[in-house]
Order: structure tokens, then C-alpha cells, then sequence
């Protein structure tokens, strides 16, 4: 490690803010998708999926990138989806002993993680050839990217869908219901939440327009 | 008039580049051209040049459904009264009357938020207002229930028209036909109000005064339910529409005379009207000759003028944007929603009625279609060329 460089210089900070907005994962480069639309139909299980794949996504990073040199290429697939499975299994049995039932709502998808292409695209284009602390940010980043369109589609979806936040019956209790408000069923099936991704990428696009393909 | 004329020339140059409303140009427009034949013409794309233009042609299309409108404004009256048993005390004005004030409102709330989100689009893509939400904003209503709550019918209208048009660029850029992108999204989001037997006929919810005895339940009800023949319609209730449902879909003989004013102008394609009308009845044939359930035994030629059939085929089908381009293609396009609107109605027991859903499906496989029926058109002439050459 260069010992002169800060820990959080400009240039690290970067790789932690960046995949919040102009390098989102999900919204910019469109990976992790089948993941966001199974989870976010409440906001309290997709909070825990991001927390888990930030978890996942910065040790995995971390300990790829610290292995990055005895590596053989021909055999690093292989060696980073052990790297990732064990880092899931971690995630998964702390989920089963702390928040069991979060867990069972979450169901396969924790062990899906290992498949979410964020995870394998980070370690490729990034752990492989950054040391450990950039590679950690990077990780930290890309997982709180993703995370956080996870939770604002799930914020959407469990107000509309369910009227309630993380459980909490928003509109019941301002007495949106006596109005006539009924609860919109379809923000509960998995279209709305492809269709709300699409909103906030079209916001996206629309206030960034270099993101605009040509 | 003449006063008119002269008022919109008077403030015309406000709104010409320069003016200093030329912000609001669009909307402009929009109100000149309604009121008056405009004094330009399209002069891009491959149009065929004609003193018709886009208006003329949705004011045809609204005017085709006018007969539809009218026998479900009446309709809406007639079971109305008919739950509360004092049909017969009640002249034909009253009962056309209470169904106006059902319907109006509706037609009202769809076109003003269909609207209203256009102008918005305009104003913020420096375009015109297209025209193509006259037709939707009338097709809308009349794929509603009687009873169905105006916020619900405005909060789909909004869908219909941001996720179902606008963000494809804009009306005639669309893969999904607006108005029934509307219904499904009603259908799917708020299913207490779009099925059932309690919310066809006006004031049933309630449920106070009714007759002992009197269901709502439509036919697409009776025969999910397996129980046909507690049904207490007649065939020729069915055509003339007599029946309960959706406010423009039950009489099929006001939808033929649209399809003819439709045919007759050549607004609608009458071939993928009859290619509807061909595939629902060859689906019927198949399901009459492997029946081993009495809807499945329901006479081939009865599927076509019960629930939304005819609608569809008609008014929906139709819709040149979302429909099939290529002659051939539109006989292959038609076919398949007859064919499928049949098989979803009569084989999956959670969709009582399959024709929305079979158009919204082969309004995305519409492009695909296209794209074969040009391929072979391609290859046929290449080979035709060899042919010649050798």
C-alpha cells in the first residue's frame, strides 16, 4: 500500500460515491436486476439485502484483491465465486441466528447473492487490479448503490402496494382509507417493480442526459 | 364564428416563434386545429397526401363508437333500475338520464388527466398535442365498469398515458394500445373493482333496495362459474346487449355499427376485424369438438358476442399505432387474438375474460410479426430475381 496516500483521498472517495449515481450498478449499467424485483416488495427485507450484498460485495472485493497476485487466470472464476459463496454463507447463517424471520422472507435470495452479477462484475473489473483498500471502497460503493435502488423501489412499492413502511401503517393512520383510498394491488406483483426501475432510470437519464445512449 | 376566426387570428402571432407566449404554442394548436380545418399539412414521413388529416380521422373513430356509448349510457340505467325492480315505472328519458349521469362523469375524468398530461408532454418536448388521445380518452370510459371509482379511472388514466405512451416517445410511438394498457393496469391493481358480480350494475356495491333475486353477475361470470345455464339471458339479449358488463361492450349490434362506419371510411383495417372474428370462432370450433365441460360445449358462434369480444375486435384490435403494419401480417396479428381471447376466456379460470390480454400480448408481438412477413417478402423477390437471372 502507498502509506503516503490518505485513507479517503479524493480519488478513493470517488469510488464510494460514484456508484451511488453517475455509476449506479442497477441503473446505469443495468446488472442485479432479477434481485431488485423479487425483494422490494417491503422496504425491511430489501434494507437487509442491501446490508448483506454492501457486506458481501466490500469483503469479497477486499479479499480478492489481497489474493489478486497468486491467482492463477485461468482458474479465477472459479476461485472468486468460492470467495463469494463463503462470504454469502457468512451473510446467510448470521441472518438465520439474528433475523430469522427477515431471513425467511428473504428466502433463496440471500443464496442468490452469489449469483448477482454486481459481485462477479466488481471483482473482474476491479478487485483483480486494485489493491486491497480501493478495492474494499469500490466493493462498499457498488453494494450501497445497489442497495440504495433497492430501497427506494421498495419504499415506493410497500407505501403503494401495502400503504405501510416497514410495517408501519402510514396511510392508515392519516386516514387516507375513509377517503376512498384503496391500496394499489399491482405495486405488489413484480411488473411495478421493473416498471418503477424504469421510472427512476428515466429520471436519471433525463436530468443526466450524457447517460443517454446514442 | 366569424368573431371566433378573427379572435384566434388576432392572438396567433403570441404564440408564433418569437411571441411572447410561444411557450404555450402547443396548446394553441391544439385548440385552432380543433375548432378549425388547419392551414398546414404534413410534409414528412411517407404519408399518402390527403385533405384528411389526424383529427378528422379520430373524430371518425369517436363517432363509430358513438351507437356503443349511447347503448351502454342507456344500459347502465336499465339494470340499474332493474336491481331496484321499478324498471318498468321509469320512462325511457329517466333511465337514459341516470345513466348519463353515471357515464359522463367518467368520460369527463379520462379525458381531462389523459389530457392534461399530454399538454404537460407538449409544452415539455416542444411539440404538438397529439391527437391520438381523443380516441383513447372515449375508449377508456367504455371499458369501465359502471360503478368504478373516477379517482381510479383517473390515476389509470395517468398510467395509460406516461407508461404506456409517453415514455415511448409519444403517442404513435407506443407498443401497447393506451386504453387497454389502462384497463389491465385497472384490472391488476385494483381487482375488487373490475370483477366479481357486484360491480357491472350501478349501485349494486351498496346493495340497499335490491330485488331478492337479481344478480349482476355477467355471462363471462356465469360461465367461469360453471353455471351456465342458471344464466337467465337469451341470445338475442347477448347481441342487442342486454346484458351487463363494461358500459360500451355489451351490445354487439351498436359494435357492428361502428365496425361498418370504421370499414366504410377505411379508418379501421377490416381485415384484422374478420381475422378476429375468424381465429374466436375456429378457437370455439376446437374447443365445441374436445368439450368435456359445458363452456367448453358453449356454441362456437356464441363466444363472439358475449363479454368484450366484439369490443375488442372492433375498437381495439384496430388500432393502427399497436396493430400489425404489413397486409399480411394483419391477417396473422387478428387471428391470433381471436384464437387466443377464446383459450384464455374458456381454459383459465383466473381471467374470466381473455380478449384484453390477448390484444395486449399480440400488440407486443406485433413488430415481430411485421418483421417475418417483410423477411419472406424479402426473400421471395431475391429468389423471383435468381430465377429471372439464370
Amino acid at each position: 500500500m502507498s502509506g503516503k496516500e490518505p485513507l479517503l483521498s479524493p480519488k478513493n472517495l470517488r469510488l464510494l460515491t460514484d456508484p451511488l449515481a453517475r455509476n449506479n450498478p442497477v441503473t446505469v449499467l443495468v446488472l442485479g436486476i432479477c434481485s431488485a424485483l423479487a425483494v422490494t416488495v417491503k422496504l425491511e427485507p430489501s434494507i437487509v439485502m442491501a446490508i448483506s450484498v454492501i457486506i458481501v460485495t466490500a469483503f469479497s472485493n477486499l479479499v480478492i484483491s489481497l489474493m489478486r497476485n497468486y491467482i492463477p487466470p485461468r482458474i479465477r472464476i472459479i476461485v472468486q465465486l468460492v470467495v463469494i459463496a463463503a462470504m454469502v454463507i457468512i451473510v446467510d447463517q448470521v441472518l438465520k441466528a439474528y433475523a430469522y424471520n427477515v431471513s425467511k422472507q428473504l428466502s433463496v435470495f440471500v443464496g442468490l447473492i452469489i449469483t448477482n452479477c454486481i459481485i462477479m462484475g466488481r471483482l473482474e473489473a476491479f478487485a483483480l487490479g486494485n489493491k486491497p483498500w480501493p478495492a474494499f471502497l469500490d466493493g462498499v460503493g457498488n453494494g450501497a448503490g445497489y442497495g440504495f435502488i433497492l430501497i427506494v423501489v421498495a419504499f415506493f412499492r410497500e407505501l403503494l402496494g401495502s400503504g405501510t413502511l416497514l410495517g408501519y401503517p402510514v396511510l392508515e393512520k392519516i386516514g387516507l382509507y375513509k377517503t376512498g383510498y384503496v391500496n394499489n394491488g399491482m405495486m405488489i406483483l413484480p411488473p411495478m417493480a421493473l416498471i418503477t426501475l424504469g421510472i427512476i432510470i428515466w429520471v436519471q437519464r433525463s436530468r443526466n442526459k450524457d447517460l443517454i445512449e446514442s | 364564428m366569424k368573431g371566433l376566426r378573427n379572435y384566434l387570428d388576432k392572438i396567433k402571432p403570441n404564440f408564433e416563434k418569437g411571441g411572447k407566449l410561444e411557450k404555450f404554442h402547443s396548446l394553441f394548436d391544439a385548440v385552432e386545429t380543433l375548432l378549425y380545418v388547419p392551414d398546414k399539412v404534413t410534409t414528412s414521413g411517407s404519408h399518402i397526401r390527403d385533405a384528411i388529416d389526424m383529427k378528422r380521422t379520430m373524430i371518425i373513430v369517436v363517432m363509430a363508437m358513438v351507437p356503443a356509448l349511447l347503448f351502454g349510457i342507456w344500459n347502465a340505467g336499465n339494470f340499474h333500475f332493474q336491481s331496484l325492480g321499478i324498471l318498468q315505472e321509469k320512462t325511457f328519458w329517466q333511465v337514459f338520464g341516470y345513466g348519463l349521469l353515471k357515464v359522463l362523469p367518467i368520460i369527463i375524468v379520462s379525458y381531462v388527466t389523459g389530457l392534461t398530461i399530454e399538454i404537460i408532454f407538449a409544452q415539455i418536448r416542444h411539440h404538438d398535442v397529439p391527437e391520438g388521445f381523443f380516441v383513447t380518452g372515449m375508449l377508456i370510459p367504455l371499458v369501465m365498469p359502471v360503478d368504478v371509482p373516477l379517482w381510479m379511472v383517473s390515476v389509470s388514466t395517468v398510467f395509460a398515458v406516461i407508461i404506456g405512451v409517453e415514455v415511448f416517445g409519444g403517442a404513435g410511438m407506443n407498443i401497447l394500445n393506451p386504453a387497454l394498457t389502462a384497463r389491465a393496469f385497472l384490472f391488476f391493481a385494483y381487482p375488487s373493482e373490475m370483477s366479481g358480480d357486484k360491480v357491472w350494475v350501478a349501485g349494486l356495491k351498496g346493495g340497499e333496495g335490491i330485488v331478492d333475486g337479481f344478480s349482476g353477475e355477467t355471462i363471462m361470470g356465469y360461465a367461469a362459474g360453471g353455471k351456465l345455464e342458471q344464466m337467465p339471458y337469451s341470445v338475442s339479449d347477448m347481441f342487442f346487449g342486454f346484458i351487463p358488463g363494461s358500459i360500451g361492450e355489451t351490445s354487439t349490434l351498436a359494435i357492428l355499427i361502428g365496425a361498418i362506419i370504421l370499414i366504410y371510411t377505411g379508418v379501421g383495417s377490416w381485415k384484422i376485424i374478420a381475422s378476429v372474428f375468424a381465429g374466436g370462432a375456429i378457437m370455439g370450433l376446437l374447443l365445441n369438438l374436445f368439450a368435456v365441460n359445458e363452456y367448453m360445449a358453449l356454441p362456437f358462434w356464441q363466444h363472439l358476442i358475449i363479454g368484450g369480444f366484439a369490443f375488442g375486435a372492433v375498437f381495439m384490435a384496430t388500432d393502427p399505432v399497436s396493430a400489425a403494419q404489413t397486409e399480411k401480417g394483419k391477417w396473422i396479428y387478428g387471428f391470433l387474438i381471436g384464437f387466443l381471447a377464446i383459450l384464455i376466456r374458456v381454459l383459465n379460470p383466473a381471467y374470466p375474460e381473455g380478449v384484453m390480454l390477448a390484444i395486449l400480448l399480440m400488440n407486443v408481438f406485433a413488430p415481430l410479426i411485421d418483421h417475418y412477413v417483410v423477411e419472406a417478402n424479402i426473400k421471395k423477390r431475391l429468389k423471383r430475381l435468381k430465377t429471372l437471372k439464370a
